[in-house]
């Protein structure tokens, strides 16, 4: 079975988010995996394991950094990889889907799986995009996967626990919310051997591609229409208040 | 092309979401901007279908619709929206419009707006404002061309505005909907056996502050020493720290305790949507820009396993 994995390398949210006119200042913030990618190669790692196969993770290098995140998900069990050397930090979802479209068209995937979601879809997610420029078929908010012979046994979460299983003729795009066992733990030591001997390939992307069609006017930390009342001093000092403020209400 | 609005509404058990609703008021003001109509679509019977404010109504029904099926819903959105042009098609930015949205849109080549908080018209040209990177940013962003596909957070407008009885016509669906590569199989309950979060008056709630699996215990001592239980962010459930049926959000459980003191939760739109109903709401976090402590009532930026130990001691 061929597993193509599609990734997302999105800017950090762990730290500051400078502005540069009317984007985020891509030359100032870390660039990390979507978090919902870690979740989707785990998934695809375990059908493999499940059920045989080859898994390629395909991304768009938008910073010449992808390498770090390749090297992580070969050190998970995915057995190639594939940077698409974009060079474009600020490529929309639009433009990275039609990339990796092009990429994953002639890898003739089985099934394709990607995060149901990345905190910077501005313009929607590449999973659904990926479908509709495949022609396959798409289900996201996915939390399990079995393939068996032609299909494939996806639950869907809606929301508390209420989900619903569909049985998908492969092949298929699936956007995953959680794999159904969390990401599993590479070692460092040997995510360094992959990073001296892994082989990745490279695949130039053909123009542009089709953006969004967003005119961005701007981009601005919430303006707060509220704030919580923060509680300073010492850590001590802060527990002393919050307790405090319990008692008084009779929570505590 | 017309200047109409039309809406996605989704439906669960014969009961439409609040979303639905949201998005119908919404539209109605937009559509009275533009000059055009609002349409409440419904996608499958099962449903009484008359009770929006909108000016029409569609049910389209037909026996792959009567579950949800991204695939069946995905065509006939598809050829409705291409029969009737309209100017914009809201969808939520739910479990189920997030399967269509940006798919729609990449089938139609129109412009998509995901995690959109606010719309507004000006002059004939729109203005869509989307809560993007965990809701750190809000990015303003005027779609381009003659239609829209936007994808509305749950919460974002009034409910009231989008109820209403105009009665609706149904129809049957414009595209043949044999031969899905996508059948429903069968619904999937929550486990049962656990305690149920919704039902907690206090509650401790984690999220990837807490670090590991190993911290969780100390959450649970603080929750027990006041009397709650706790509860967690997706990360937290993802990663296999705490079980599904502790997760507050939009994928997880709404809550609505008297407190819900949060360890290390940033505050993502997607949690909030599940928390901010609570009557107290106290928020520790290290990053004194975290978007939670535009929502909590009292906030602190402090080391949370500091602050716990020392409430411990305390109680």
């Amino acid at each position: 079975m061929n597993i193509v994995v599609a990734i997302k390398h999105i800017p950090s949210i762990a730290d500051e988010l400078p502005v540069n006119g009317s984007n985020i200042d891509f030359d100032s913030v870390d660039f990390v995996l979507n978090e919902f990618d870690e979740q989707s190669i785990e998934q695809a790692v375990l059908v493999k394991e499940a059920s045989g196969g080859t898994v390629t993770v395909v991304g768009v290098d938008l910073i010449g950094e992808l390498d770090n995140v390749l090297h992580l998900a070969l050190a998970k069990g995915a057995d190639n990889a594939v940077k698409i050397t974009a060079d474009e930090p600020g490529a929309d979802s639009h433009q990275q889907a039609g990339w990796l479209a092009e990429a994953i068209r002639g890898m003739s995937p089985d099934i394709v799986f990607t995060g149901v979601q990345a905190s910077n879809d501005l313009d929607g997610q590449i999973g659904p995009m990926l479908a509709a420029y495949l022609d396959l078929p798409y289900i996201g908010g996915v939390s399990s996967v079995e393939v068996n012979g032609g299909t494939a046994t996806v639950n869907k979460e809606f929301a508390g626990g209420v989900g619903a299983k569909y049985a998908v003729s492969l092949p298929v795009v699936v956007g995953v919310q959680a794999a159904s066992k969390p990401p599993r733990y590479a070692p460092i030591s040997k995510v360094r051997q992959i990073a001296q001997t892994a082989a990745i390939g490279k695949v130039a992307p053909s123009g542009d591609g089709a953006g969004a069609g967003l005119a961005l006017k701007k981009m601005a930390p919430p303006v707060a229409t509220g704030h919580a009342e923060m509680l300073t001093g010492s850590s001590k000092d802060v527990a002393a208040k919050i307790v405090e403020l319990l008692k008084s209400k009779g929570l505590a | 092309m017309s200047n109409d609005v039309f809406v996605i509404t989704e439906h669960m058990e014969g009961k439409f979401s609040d979303v639905s609703f949201e998005m119908v008021g919404k539209a109605k003001e937009l559509a009275s901007a533009l000059g055009g109509q609002t349409v409440a679509v419904v996608l499958g019977g099962g449903v009484d279908a008359g009770v929006f404010a909108s000016d029409a109504a569609l049910q389209v029904e037909d026996p792959a619709l009567v579950q949800f099926n991204p695939e069946a819903c995905g065509k006939v959105v598809e050829a409705l929206v291409r029969e009737k042009s309209p100017r914009l098609v809201l969808f939520g930015w739910t479990a189920t419009g997030m399967d269509l949205a940006a798919w729609l849109s990449a089938r139609l080549g129109q412009p998509c707006v995901a995690y959109v908080k606010g719309i507004s018209v000006d002059g004939g040209g729109l203005t869509v404002s989307s809560q993007v990177y965990g809701g750190k940013m809000i990015a303003e962003v005027a779609p381009q061309g003659g239609m829209a596909v936007l994808a509305v957070l749950a919460g974002s407008f009034p409910v009231e505005a989008g109820q209403g009885s105009t009665a609706a016509s149904k129809v049957a669906s414009p595209v043949p909907l044999d031969g899905l590569k996508i059948k429903f199989v069968e619904a999937v309950k929550p486990a049962a056996g656990d305690v149920d979060i919704t039902a907690q008056a206090k509650l401790v709630s984690i999220g990837r502050g807490i670090g590991g699996k190993e911290n969780v215990e100390l959450a649970e001592e603080l929750a027990e020493a006041l009397g709650g239980t706790v509860s967690a962010s997706r990360p937290v459930v993802d990663a296999g720290w705490l079980p599904r049926t502790r997760q507050v959000g939009k994928s997880g459980l709404k809550v609505k305790p008297k407190l819900y003191l949060m360890l290390g939760i940033s505050g993502a739109p997607e949690h909030l949507e599940g928390m901010k109903s609570a009557e107290l709401i106290i928020a520790i976090n290290t990053d004194k820009k975290a978007p939670i402590f535009n929502v909590a009532h009292y906030g602190a930026t402090a080391d949370l396993f500091e602050v716990v130990e020392a409430m411990l001691e305390l109680l």
